[in-house]
This record gives structure tokens, sequence and C-alpha cells, in this order.
């Protein structure tokens, strides 16, 4: 019976070693790909909604294979609570500046003003802004998401399964 | 009440039956939204936002403030999310 309990054990820390291991591998280019989708919208189907959802599963993917500790030394709550509110920041403020430099609200072509750029770039450049700020909030929220309902708003881990 | 209620509901589909009756039919090139949105974003997007990709320019250019909408909505669900369920010691 002991020697039962101590070999299932092993086997569940060899699946551990495995998971892990491919994890740590493979989540440093699924970030990349998440920027790539955000910063390649212009060209190729993506942009921030679908880029940030990249960003998020590689952070859901840490908390699968070690646990939410390990992935809050990464990303603690409160930058990620931060992150939320700054992609929407970043959005109205690109919106705010048009209307600042006297354009109407999210009119990008009126950034030349400010940008090395003509205006037709200019647009090109603030559509870049947007995706951004949105990559940023669909990230931050689907992670706090998935941790207050994974955890039931405790934030920490059950049971060492 | 139950009658009433269903009677409305009746009511309510038979009209919007009827009202899509008059609806282009779909992928229609000669209705309304074919004819003078979908050309002009066509030929326009990529002189005016130097964005070969139209669907990004309509999503964050021509229709900005609906994906300025969908970025609160998150934005909301999230926060709600934080409120109804995080636990603070």
């Amino acid at each position: 019976m002991h020697d039962a309990a101590k070999e299932s054990k092993m086997i569940r820390d060899f699946e551990n070693i495995i998971i892990k291991t491919v994890c740590r591998a493979i989540i440093p280019f699924i970030q990349l790909y998440g920027l790539y989708v955000i910063a390649h919208g212009h060209y190729s189907p993506g942009g921030g909604f679908q880029g940030g959802c990249i960003l998020a599963a590689s952070f859901i993917l840490m908390v699968l294979a070690y646990d939410i500790k390990e992935m809050k030394k990464r990303m603690s709550e409160k930058i990620n609570t931060i992150l939320c509110s700054t992609g929407v920041i970043i959005y109205t403020g690109i919106g705010l500046l048009c209307v600042i430099l006297g354009a109407n609200f999210l009119d990008y072509g009126i950034l030349e003003i400010i940008l090395p750029a003509d205006a037709e770039h200019s647009r090109s450049l603030g559509i870049l802004g947007v995706e951004i700020g949105v990559g940023f909030t669909v990230m931050a929220v689907m992670v706090s998401i998935f941790l207050n309902i994974a955890s039931a708003g405790e934030h920490e881990d059950g049971e060492q399964g | 009440m139950k009658v009433l209620a269903l009677i409305a509901v009746l009511l309510t589909t038979a009209m919007l039956g009827y009202a899509t009756l008059d609806m282009p039919g779909w992928g229609d090139p000669s209705s309304p939204a074919s004819t003078h949105v979908s050309p002009v974003y066509i030929q326009e997007a990529y002189k005016k936002t130097a964005t070969p990709n139209i669907v990004t320019a309509v999503l964050a250019d021509y229709r900005s403030y609906d994906t300025l909408g969908e970025t609160v909505v998150i934005f909301t669900a999230g926060v709600v999310c934080m409120m109804l369920l995080r636990k603070v010691k």
C-alpha cells in the first residue's frame, strides 16, 4: 500500500516536470505571438482583442502549470488592476488629444501636428495606439476574471492536485 | 396574465416578421448598405488611413466609438467581477 502511494506520487511528479518544462519553454513564444498579433493588426487579421486574449492565455497557462502564487510574482494584482484601467485611459486619452488639437473625438488625422507623419500615417499610428490600449485592457481583464472565478475570489491555491 | 404576455409576444413576433419582409435580400448588391457605405470603405480606406487591412481601419478608425464602447464593456465586466467575487482580508 505504501509502495503504491509512493509510486503514484512519483508518476505525478514526473508529469509535473514535463508540464512545467514545456510551459516554461512555450510561454515566452505565446507572449511574443500575442505582441505580434497586436502589432500586425494593420496587415493581417488581428488586433487588440485577439492579441490581448493570447497574452492572457499565456498567464492562464502559467497558473495551470504552476500555481497562482508563481503567476502573481510575475504580475501582481496591483499591476493587473492598474493595467485594466490603463488601456481604457490610453484609448480615451488619444481621443481627447484629438479634441485638444482641434478635431473631433477620435479623429486621428489631426495628430499630424505632433507626429512626424502626414495625416494618413497619423491615422495609421492612431489605430495602432488604440489597439495597444485595447490589448492592455483585454489582457488584464481576462487574467483578473480567470483568477477571481478559478479561486472564488481568494486568489490562493486550493489543495495541491 | 400569462395569456396576455403570450399575446404580446406573438404580436411582437408577427410585427417583427412582417418588418423583415421589407429588408433587402441577403448580400443584395443594390441594397443601400452595398451602394453607399461599403464601396466608400473599400475605395477610400487605404488612401485615408494608410492601413491595408480594411477591417482594422473600419473597426478602429471609422467606427472607433464602437470599439471604445466594447473596451469599456470588457473593463466594466472585469471590475464588476472583481467587486462581486474578490475577498479582501
